[in-house]
């Protein structure tokens, strides 16, 4: 336990080394790049923990191999249980306390709205933040901050694309969570289909996440006579909304989230011949689809998660994503060379042109430019056979 | 006499601490005010009057999200919204104390948890978004320098912090040391008693309900302007947990004890977190693991929480305690 005087002596001791350092590259010194995040170790969100722990694991590879232009990576990953308050309050002791020089990947779209301000206030960048909202691609207003998924409004614009080159005269019905989330989805949808096409959505119906089923709210859709349904839902209203649009013999294309494209936890639930047919989009590989056995990038992320982390984490979408953004964030600072400024991490963070990176689908690249703090804006569309997932199609940009 | 020494040292270093502390570190003694302000009330209701409440979180949020409402939607400055918020708080909590007289002991637990539970969920519903901001919540401005003085905004937030926890210390001092704590204490001691001494059991109970929830409610609405943003995912579960913690390591029916309660919410889960760094990133579960740990041996060493021990340390070295 701490007593009054141990806190006294410890605060003092912190304040008196923060002054001593000095200021014009923040956390860089001839030889560490330092670096922050925030991370849901703990709390309702902590399976997300396996993307911090794996982008640690690869920082901590890429420092046996030498580190970035001879400097090594110290990253600092605190657990914020994706509570707001302690977001900002982690973010801070990154900021001021341990000078880390920027934050990457912190996770989740309520703590990263907490720190946004704060970040851009004080020209920290905040770079690739862990989330789909829509919200953090905002370069006129928030320069220092930059997402890296493919946004929702992205994927289901890609969505409308392919409603409207095959199935023009389409009714379309709209299932959506309400909260960003889900909204996001029917902005992008709208976008997706143009303002001529608008009067495409004949009907959408929003739920809460406290709702016991989405059951009504799909029979309503049903009633509207639709023949494409869009589920924008989490994982178990998406996979009762799968299962009740099939008893009920609902004839309508149907295109689901990305959010909830998880075998184990929606479709199997949902009932793999009820799911036969869904269409959905992804941008990065599957490690459990034998199609990648030989695949090279897909070698080197095998070889990376059993040298570096557990069997057990290879299948996890977490650690892909993870694997992928760690990839990105190394090449960035590659990119930087000597000039390890802030500000000119974000010029280099928002000027990249045409990069792969191995988990994510052939043909997929990674682009940011000032304008562009959309670094994933492809995808590829996927059906749903019964068993697996089966890529089809170009890929698209929405 | 030693008592009164502690609480004079423990209010000089506050006085100091916005000269000297880093900005970060005032910001972590703000949460500590904050924390402070809530178990006080949590402490009224629970270990002065032995109503037991798991969703004290629930009048935090409505505090903190009052607040935020006010300054963002209605452009009332924040010495105005607090007050207006806290006292939608103690009406909230009066009304909420009217079912609580039919519940006892561990049913009301359960009620009180209920609110902690749907609190996150209410705060993201649809029909109240154009208010809330739904699920994305509310950015809230950061005041500026208080009374025009040169000062930084963690200055300030911890000048309004500290301001409002001595004023409201003072008044749960002066609550229980005097009539209405003695009702309380007799209530939850001996209810039957009480009320044949002429004690309004009822009333009591359920002004205390609401006193509690204008505690909490200032609590949140500094909680608001300090961390200057809030989601549901601000009032979840965990917090109304941590409160009922704090107070029981702080020592319950104590006024001084919900001090340590709130350093050790605040800082505890910290430090073991940093732990983490020398058993490597896959121990990133150990700090769950270690702040239970701590929580047993704490409960081990000090049944009546860090008030009850330091109490018992003094009368064991001959000290006069209160």
């Amino acid at each position: 336990m701490m007593n009054r005087r141990q806190f006294l002596t410890s605060a003092a001791a912190l304040a008196a080394a923060t002054q001593a350092r000095a200021d014009d590259m923040p956390g860089i010194t001839a030889k560490e790049i330092k670096i922050g995040q925030t991370m849901p170790y703990s709390g309702p969100a902590s399976a997300y923990g396996v993307i911090g722990k794996t982008e640690a694991a690869y920082f901590k590879m890429i420092n046996a191999q030498g580190g970035v232009n001879g400097r090594m990576v110290n990253f600092i990953s605190l657990d914020d249980g994706y509570s707001p308050p302690k977001t900002v309050e982690q973010t801070r002791r990154l900021v001021e306390e341990e000078k880390v020089a920027f934050l990457f990947n912190p996770l989740g779209t309520p703590p990263n709205l907490a720190i946004r301000d704060y970040c851009n206030k004080n020209g920290v960048p905040q770079l690739y933040v862990a989330t789909g909202a829509a919200t953090f691609s905002d370069p006129a207003h928030f320069k220092w901050t930059l997402g890296l998924q493919p946004n929702y409004q992205t994927e289901s614009g890609i969505f409308g694309k392919h409603i409207l080159a095959t199935k023009p005269k389409a009714k379309i019905a709209v299932l959506y969570q309400n909260d960003g989330f889900g909204k996001d989805y029917l902005i992008g949808l709208k976008a997706g289909l143009g303002a001529d096409h608008a009067g495409m959505i004949v009907k959408a119906a929003s739920y809460e996440t406290s709702e016991p089923t989405v059951d009504s709210q799909v029979t309503e859709l049903q009633g509207s006579g639709a023949d494409v349904f869009l589920i924008a839902a989490t994982p178990k209203f998406a996979a009762q909304a799968i299962r009740k649009s099939f008893d009920l013999g609902w004839d309508a294309t149907r295109y689901v989230t990305d959010v909830s494209l998880s075998i184990a936890t929606v479709l199997k639930p949902a009932g793999l011949a009820k799911a036969k047919g869904l269409i959905t989009a992804n941008y990065g590989k599957d490690a459990s689809d034998p199609r990648w056995k030989d695949d090279a990038g897909f070698k080197q992320y095998k070889d990376f998660v059993e040298k570096h982390m557990s069997a057990r984490d290879l299948v996890d979408s977490n650690a892909i994503y993870g694997f992928n953004a760690a990839i990105l964030m190394v090449h960035v600072l590659k990119q930087c060379g000597n000039d390890l400024s802030r500000a000119n991490i974000l010029k280099q963070a928002t000027n990249i042109d045409g990069l792969e990176l191995p988990m994510l689908l052939p043909g997929i690249k990674i682009n940011t430019s000032p304008t562009n703090y959309s670094p994933i804006r492809q995808m590829q569309l996927q059906s749903f056979n019964g068993s697996s997932w089966e890529l089809f199609g170009d890929i698209l940009q929405g | 006499m030693a008592v009164r020494l502690a609480w004079g040292l423990a209010l000089a270093f506050a006085i100091s601490s916005p000269f000297w502390m880093s900005g970060y570190h005032l910001y972590q003694f703000s949460q500590v005010l904050i924390y402070a302000i809530a178990l006080l009330g949590l402490n009224l209701l629970t270990g002065y009057n032995g109503q037991l409440s798991l969703g004290h979180g629930a009048f935090f949020a409505i505090g903190g999200y009052g607040a935020a409402i006010l300054i963002v939607k209605f452009g009332l400055p924040f010495w105005l919204a607090i007050p207006i918020a806290s006292a939608v708080c103690f009406v909230a909590g009066f009304l909420f104390g009217f079912p609580a007289l039919r519940f006892g002991g561990l049913y009301l637990a359960l009620a009180t948890f209920a609110l902690a539970v749907a609190a996150p969920q209410l705060l993201a519903f649809k029909g109240i978004d154009f208010l809330t901001g739904g699920s994305q919540g509310l950015q809230v401005p950061k005041p500026g320098a208080l009374l025009g003085l040169p000062m930084t905004t963690d200055q300030s937030v911890f000048w309004l912090c500290l301001i409002a926890a001595v004023a409201l210390f003072v008044i749960a001092g002066n609550l229980v040391r005097g009539r209405f704590g003695r009702a309380l204490v007799a209530i939850r001691d001996h209810p039957i008693a009480a009320e044949s001494m002429g004690v309004n059991a009822a009333l009591y109970k359920t002004i205390c309900f609401g006193v509690s929830a204008l505690y909490a409610g200032v609590a949140g609405g500094l909680d608001a302007v300090a961390v200057g943003f809030v989601s549901p995912e601000s009032f979840g579960l965990a917090l109304s947990l941590a409160f009922l913690v704090g107070i029981v390591v702080g020592g319950l029916a104590s006024i001084g004890g919900v001090l340590f309660g709130a350093l050790f919410i605040e800082f505890v889960p910290n430090y073991a977190d940093q732990l983490t760094v020398y058993f490597g990133e896959n121990a990133k579960a150990l700090p769950g693991a270690v702040y239970g740990l701590l929580m047993i041996l704490m409960m081990a060493a000090a049944p009546m929480g860090i008030a009850g021990l330091l109490r018992s340390l003094a009368r064991a070295s001959g000290l006069r305690s209160q």
